[in-house]
Order: C-alpha cells, then sequence, then structure tokens
C-alpha cells in the first residue's frame, strides 16, 4: 500500500472554514440551522464548523451526533454487525434546516441511511449535505451541498480521512488498496 | 438518548460470535459489555418519537413456547417488531404439539416456513441445545426448565449496572432470595454476576438450595456454574444486610412436589422480602424480581411497589436487552458446525 497525502492539517483548516461561510451564506444567517455529524468522524468535523460559525458569525449551532449503524442496508452482507457508536441529537428536529456533515462521500449508500436516521426523529425543514471529501463513484442519487475537495479516485483506492480527536493529527490520504478485503474505517 | 460519549476508543474491538444464544457460560465478559453497550443504544431507540429501526428487515423470527409466558415472549416479540423483523409467534397450546408433534418435526417445520431466528421457551431443561443440532438460524433461549434463561439474567446485570453508582459490580453484595433449585434466573445470573465481580449471596430453604453449596464453595474454574466463588445461605438476614441489590424469585408452585415447602405461609414467614427484611440492606438498595410475583409469598405487595423496587425497570430493561441480542446473533455468520461448544 502506498500513501500519498492529498490534505494537510492547514488545507482541512481552510476547507472548513470555506464550508462554514457557504452553510450560513445558502442559508442567508444561522436562522434554524443544526449541524449533525455522522459517526465518527463526521462528529469532531461537524463541532468544528460549528466552531467557525462561532467564531465569524457570533451565534452557536447545535450539534448533534447520528449513528447510522441501525438504517444500513447491507447488515445481512457484512461478517459481523457493526459496533453502534451513539446518536446524540440534543434539539427539537422539526423546522431545523440540518446540515449532514461526514468525512468521505463515496457511494451515497451512508447519507441515504442517515437521511432516514434523521427523518425518524422528526421533520426537518430541510437537510443539505457537507462533506470533506467527495470521491465519486456515486450508487445513488446524492450529492453534497458543501464540499472541502473533490477528488478523483478509482474505487481500488482507499480514502483515508485522519483527524485529530480520534487519530493524533489532521490529514487526508489515499492509497490503493492491496488486497480486496481491506476497507478503511471511514471510507464506505 | 445516549451520547457520544459510548463511542469510546478502542470500544470496536469485540465483536460478536455466536451463532447461538442458550446461556450466558460461553459469553466472555468483554462480550457481555458488548451486549451492554448495545442494550444502551436500543434503550435510546426506545426514548424515540418512532421506535423502530429498519435493522433487521425482512428477517423472520419465530418465538416458539412450549411453557406459559407472557412477559418473556411479549418482550422478544417487541423487540423484534422494534427491529423491524417479521414475528411469528407459535404458542404450542393451540399448534400441532397438541397432535403429538415431536420438538425436532417442529423445528423443521418452522425452518422450512422460513424461519431464521427461533426464540424458544421448554419446560425441559437443554431442549435448546437439541433445537440448535438441527435448526440452520439462530436459536435464543427463552428459557429451559431449571437451567438458563441468559436474557434474564442479561437485563437483571443491565438493570443492576444502571442504578449501583458508577454501573461497576465489583465488590457488590447482590442477594438471591427464593426458589433457586428451580431458577434457571438464579443459575444464568450465577454466571453473568460472578464475571461481573459480585459478591453474590443465594439464599432460601435448604430443600430449595439443593447442590447449590456444592458448587458454591468448590468453584475451580470449569465444570460448576459461575466464573468465581458465591455464598449459599437459609439465614435470610445475612444475605440481606447490607446488600446493594436484593432479588426475590418465584416460588413455581407448579414444580413444588415432594414435601420441599411445608407451606406457602411458613414460607413467607421466613423468607418473604418484606419492608423489615428490605431495611436490613443498604439505604440506597434496590430490589428485583423477573415476575411473575406471588404477592404475599415471596415478596409483600408494598416493597413490590416501594421506591426501592426496579421491577418495572426491569421489564422495560428487557425489550432493550432482547433487541440487542436479536440484533447481534442476525449478524452472526459462521456455519453450522463451528461452534462446537455453542
Amino acid at each position: 500500500m502506498t500513501d500519498r497525502q492529498i490534505m494537510t492539517g492547514d488545507e482541512i483548516r481552510r476547507a472548513i472554514v470555506r464550508i462554514s461561510h457557504e452553510i450560513v451564506e445558502k442559508q442567508a444567517g444561522t436562522q434554524g440551522l443544526a449541524l449533525v455529524g455522522i459517526q465518527r468522524r463526521g462528529v469532531p468535523l461537524a463541532k468544528r464548523i460549528a466552531d467557525a460559525i462561532e467564531e465569524h458569525e457570533g451565534v452557536r449551532l447545535p450539534v448533534g451526533a447520528l449513528d447510522i449503524t441501525f438504517y444500513r442496508d447491507d447488515l445481512s452482507l457484512v461478517a459481523q454487525q457493526p459496533i453502534v457508536k451513539g446518536t446524540d441529537l440534543p434539539f427539537d428536529l422539526n423546522g431545523a434546516t440540518v446540515v449532514l456533515v461526514d468525512d468521505v462521500l463515496y457511494t451515497g449508500r451512508t447519507i441515504r441511511c442517515a437521511m432516514d436516521a434523521l427523518i425518524d426523529f422528526g421533520r426537518p425543514r430541510a437537510i443539505r449535505l457537507a462533506v470533506l471529501i467527495d470521491r465519486g463513484h456515486r450508487e445513488l442519487p446524492i450529492r453534497a451541498d458543501h464540499v472541502g475537495k473533490n477528488v478523483p479516485t478509482s474505487r481500488e483506492e482507499i480514502v483515508q480521512v485522519r483527524v485529530a480527536e480520534f487519530d493524533g493529527s489532521d490529514e487526508v490520504s489515499i492509497a490503493r488498496q492491496t488486497r480486496a478485503s481491506e476497507t478503511a474505517p471511514a471510507d464506505r | 438518548m445516549t451520547t457520544v460519549a459510548s463511542a469510546a476508543p478502542g470500544a470496536s474491538t469485540v465483536s460478536w460470535h455466536h451463532r447461538h444464544l442458550i446461556d450466558v457460560d460461553v459469553v466472555s465478559w468483554p462480550e457481555i459489555e458488548l451486549i451492554m453497550r448495545t442494550t444502551e443504544e436500543m434503550k435510546g431507540i426506545l426514548a424515540r418519537p418512532i421506535r423502530k429501526v429498519p435493522a433487521l428487515n425482512g428477517r423472520r423470527v419465530t418465538t416458539l413456547f412450549y411453557e406459559a409466558s407472557t412477559r418473556t415472549r411479549v418482550s422478544f416479540e417487541t423487540a423484534a417488531r422494534n427491529l423491524s423483523a417479521d414475528v411469528v409467534s407459535i404458542a404450542t397450546a393451540t399448534s400441532s404439539v397438541t397432535k403429538g408433534e415431536s420438538l425436532v418435526d417442529t423445528i423443521r417445520t418452522l425452518e422450512a416456513l422460513g424461519a431464521e431466528i427461533l426464540v424458544m421457551r421448554h419446560s425441559v431443561s437443554g431442549a435448546p441445545y437439541l433445537a440448535a443440532e438441527i435448526f440452520g438460524g439462530h436459536v435464543l433461549n427463552g428459557g429451559d426448565g431449571w437451567h438458563a434463561h441468559p436474557t434474564q439474567a442479561l437485563l437483571d446485570l443491565y438493570t443492576m449496572r444502571e442504578h449501583v453508582p458508577g454501573g461497576d459490580l465489583r465488590g457488590r453484595k447482590v442477594a438471591i432470595v427464593g426458589d433457586i433449585l428451580h431458577s434457571r434466573v438464579a443459575r444464568s445470573n450465577i454466571w453473568t454476576l460472578t464475571a461481573a465481580g459480585a459478591e453474590l449471596w443465594l439464599c432460601g430453604p435448604a430443600t430449595l438450595l439443593r447442590g447449590m453449596d456444592r458448587w458454591a464453595g468448590a468453584w475451580s474454574g470449569g465444570a460448576i456454574p459461575g466464573h468465581g466463588r458465591f455464598n449459599v445461605t437459609s439465614d435470610i438476614d445475612a444475605a440481606v444486610r447490607d446488600a446493594d441489590v436484593v432479588m426475590g424469585l418465584r416460588i413455581q408452585r407448579e414444580r413444588m412436589q415432594g414435601g420441599l415447602l411445608p407451606s406457602l405461609r411458613e414460607y413467607a414467614a421466613m423468607f418473604q422480602l418484606n419492608a423489615e427484611r428490605v431495611s436490613l440492606a443498604k439505604p440506597d438498595a434496590i430490589v428485583m424480581h423477573p415476575g411473575p410475583m406471588n404477592e404475599g409469598v415471596e415478596i409483600a405487595p408494598d416493597v413490590a411497589i416501594s421506591g426501592r423496587s426496579v421491577i418495572t425497570d426491569q421489564v422495560a430493561n428487557g425489550v432493550a436487552v432482547r433487541m440487542a441480542l436479536l440484533y447481534l446473533l442476525a449478524g452472526s455468520h459462521e456455519p453450522a458446525h463451528a461452534e462446537a461448544a455453542l
């Protein structure tokens, strides 16, 4: 496996600041906005976007965490049940504009699960999607509203997002898969 | 609703390997912790406006109960429906079993009808082991004879951890009082509570403790129930004194033959969990009972509904524990004979 860095920590920071401006611009303010990170690496990214918005708008948006395990459409295909990581939505979804945040957008299936899960908690006015990396290869008609970086990939490649909160440092790298069975945790 | 704090790093190292769950004796402590964490998530689902997730969409769960049951069967069926499974419910009193169909034939028929997860209760100890030998799917024991009632022990453990400060049972005194001899609940609880490191006391009339004293002191790391030593006594005051948890067990009138008890009234006088006896326990002790209760026999009505009683919590947690186990079992894909010891 050969690793190739595609985003440095600084580049990740700038992308998050830009996304935070885009989110506020699209909503024409912060009224009714809420951020929901998808477990696991979407959660710290959502918090960072909220920090950035607080810095330039002076408003703290509510941030939630969403675990999509029970909504996956491939439970009967995976070898073992995935570990559930916790859902915490400390605000009322009804009428809110929810921005889902994830690290990598790939097939779109995770986002489909996340939308199903969110709708079980209430009826948001709108759901938007912000991702750090869009690597293409969609299998569902889903697109992101806010993208940190578009990265053309082949299906054999693995996009690995590292965040300081879990991995010690911020970095995005791309690796070529050596065995078909290997998949990175952030990359589904 | 649960918090992201449950996403503890390193928590993802344990995974579930059991194709069936017949007793908790083969379940390791890390696996029990996995069940507890998964149960926590399931409780989060039960607290939602829509108490249903599609995790087991299209999976077929069949409940086959050869013994009377309300709460366990309804609890399993509710759990399965909350996970969007399709549920078939068979009470043997109204099935072909009354025409003389054998257990083996019944299970083969249910499998041919598409059952994937079989939740089973049987009056004969060990019946689910036979079921697991012939059934191609997953067997989940809902109680067999005197032998085991794993989901009850796990929901008991979950309920205790909710109420004991810090959620750690190590060194906590747990007294189980009543008909230990006929109790599959007690036997499964011995495994989980000794694994949890609790100081376990079993208490009842000597006739209803038969054999337990031998197991309790002779623990050697195998062949006998439990992961450690426990105490056996007929002295209820000693059992209850300074306990953190007091659990009453049902006096199983249907199994009281051969003069095991002089009378229910004498049992109540000597062993009933009444306000006076429970006051010997710690001030913040909880009172548990797996149900159904004979109020006025093993437990006084005022104790059963007192502020210390967590009996309704047990019932509510039962649904969450069973959702967790259905979810975990449905994801195990080992080939039929990989698990020699189940």
